[in-house]
């Protein structure tokens, strides 16, 4: 599904993910790990073609991702989430994931101009749609609040919604739970392990809270200072003296 | 959706209601020539400022060279029925094409730069299609294109706003438009869910000058005259400033914009050298008192008037 060869990127003198290589298949349920600025959201950034790679490649089912923009990144099935909250703020809830929605739709400029065709029935069907994917994530009696007035926990999930309402199908998650208490972290996880069975994804996601990525994921990789210091199982992580060293300390023993 | 059919069909009745009205008045000569002239520049102004509001309102791009584009469709439109002597509509519709094309082909470029860049840049290409014109003696140069017809009267110009308010406010109203708004909200977020941003950017600008310039094709064929004068970019700020101050990203604050503006430069019409004093002025009161603009974001619909009318007794709460 997903598969990095050696990817770099150098920002002036730093190099900020240094020879990365992933290999994610098709289900899976990925945590990327490592302790403040190990290069995990850069290593996003790279995947979503945010930024271009100093050196490496990324290929992305079956296809190499060079020179593509993110929303081209995007329409060919990767969806992501932002560390900082990224949502249409002044929008209301169900058009953040209208929005989403857009590059399925079919109908023209001139079709939505002059009212025409295709474009009530796709209309129906995109709201039809989207309240459908706010159920799921608890959102749908708040579809016509502003995203920028829900709670922390609710604009997280939102912008997950989000995220899937672009149907993709590796969906990229940095650090979903921040901000969130324990029982929402809890739900959540559930959550993230139920949508993807649903909908069919590969989920990558970045997380700080050990004993969630743990629980959750089932495969993980540790990044340290831009490069990858492990790989393996939950239970071959926590036994990696060198993982132990460089981030776990005292948090898993 | 049955409902937005209603609606606009609603909306319709309004208007041609509305313009009978204004016809009857007119044709009965209860509206003098002064206001019948203000009245027209009402509609064209709408034009312009529902136009421009796509672009800074909507898509969030700060332009301001909007006269530019309303230049080209005045003399477009001129040379076409003047030199050619084509029928109006092709006019309108050559000035329209002819700003759009322009205004595509401006917009690719310099639609890459961001805010301040981008105002700066559209300034600067106002000017330099007012210029270029200046320098065209074939229409005419400094002393402007004379002799046009008037062929545009208040009946063109209020079907043709009609219709322009319409077409945006549909565009607005449908995935394309999301596609725009979501660009202002967050142009990152935006580019991530998959949206072509330089295209939808592209897109409300070469929209937005082609209104401007159907416009420009109406206002010289309304006033007999295409001059550069008329296109500095003190027209750019004109319009710019009915958008801001009916409030960006409001279909109706751009109308509300439009209405009082004019009316409020046709009643200084005597003084003319306070005119730019009570603009500033009033842009200052209202940036300090409401920054968003009179209607911010918000519409009045239809269904907010039957509220407020109809809602006596919950406002007694
Ligand atoms: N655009 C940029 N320009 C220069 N340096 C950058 C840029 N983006 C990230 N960095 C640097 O790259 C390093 C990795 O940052 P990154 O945000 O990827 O870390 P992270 O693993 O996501 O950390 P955190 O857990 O705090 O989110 C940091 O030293 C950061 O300062
Ligand atoms: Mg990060």
């Amino acid at each position: 599904m997903l598969k990095t060869n050696k990817l770099s990127i150098m920002f002036g003198g730093l190099r900020a993910v240094s020879n990365l290589n992933l290999d994610i298949k098709k289900g899976q349920l990925v945590g990327l790990i490592g302790p403040n600025g190990a290069g995990k959201t850069t290593a996003f950034n790279l995947l979503t073609g945010v930024y271009q790679p100093t050196e490496g490649e990324v290929m992305f089912d079956g296809k190499n991702t060079r020179g593509l923009k993110p929303f081209q990144v995007t329409q060919l099935g990767m969806a992501r989430t932002f560390q900082n909250i990224r949502l249409f703020a002044n929008l209301t809830v169900l058009d953040n994931v209208k929005i989403a929605y857009h590059f399925h739709v079919k109908y023209s400029v001139a079709e939505a101009v002059f009212r025409l065709g295709r474009y009530f029935s796709e209309e129906a069907e995109i709201e039809e749609k989207a309240i459908e994917l706010l159920k799921i994530f608890g959102l749908e009696g708040k579809k016509d609040e502003l995203a920028k007035n829900l709670p922390y926990g609710e604009q997280r999930r939102l912008e997950i919604a989000r995220a899937l309402a672009t149907k993709p199908k590796l969906l990229l998650l940095d650090e979903p739970a921040a901000g969130m208490n324990p029982q929402e972290t809890h739900d959540l996880m559930n959550l993230i392990r139920w949508i993807r069975d649903k909908f069919d994804l590969t989920i990558l996601l970045i997380e700080h809270d050990m004993g969630l990525v743990m629980g959750v994921c089932e495969h993980i990789y540790v990044l340290e200072y831009g490069s990858l210091i492990a790989e393996g199982t939950p239970e071959e992580i926590k036994q990696n003296p060198r993982v132990i060293e460089a981030y776990l300390g005292e948090e898993v023993s | 959706m049955q409902a937005l059919r209603k609606q606009d069909l609603l909306l319709l009745g309004l208007a041609v209601v509305f313009y009978a009205i204004v016809q009857g008045l007119l044709m009965a000569d209860i509206i003098g020539p002064f206001w019948e002239l203000n009245i027209v520049l009402v509609g064209i102004n709408i034009i312009l400022a529902a136009s421009l509001n796509l672009i800074n309102g909507f898509t969030g791009q700060f332009s301001i060279g909007h006269a530019g584009f309303m230049a080209v469709g005045a003399y477009v439109g001129a040379v076409m029925t003047v030199k050619f002597s084509l029928p109006f509509i092709v006019a309108l519709a050559g000035g329209a094409v002819a700003a759009g094309i322009l205004g595509f082909l401006i917009g690719l470029p310099t639609l890459r730069l961001s805010g301040d860049y981008l105002a700066i840049a559209t300034l600067g290409l106002g000017e330099i299609i007012r210029i270029t014109i200046l320098n065209i003696p074939y229409v005419g140069g400094a002393s402007g294109f004379m002799g046009i017809p008037r062929l545009a009267d208040f009946t063109w110009v209020f079907f043709l706003t009609i219709f322009t308010l319409f077409f945006i406010k549909n565009l607005i109203r449908s995935s394309h438009g999301r596609a725009c708004i979501s660009i202002r909200e967050n142009e990152i977020a935006a580019e991530t869910m998959g949206i072509d941003t330089t295209r939808y950017k592209v897109l409300a600008f070469t929209i937005g000058a082609s209104f401007a310039g159907l416009a420009g094709t109406l206002f010289s064929h309304y006033f007999y005259i295409a001059h550069p004068a008329s296109f500095t970019f003190m027209r750019s700020f004109d319009i710019l400033t009915m958008v801001v101050l009916g409030g960006l990203g409001s279909m109706t604050g751009a109308v509300t914009g439009a209405v009082l503006l004019t009316f409020i430069s046709a009643a200084l019409a005597s003084y003319p050298e306070w005119r730019m004093v009570i603009y500033s002025i009033s842009l200052i009161i209202l940036m300090l008192y409401r920054p968003q603009g009179l209607l911010g974001d918000k519409e009045i619909s239809l269904s907010i008037i039957k509220r407020l009318t109809g809602g006596d007794s919950r406002a007694e709460n």
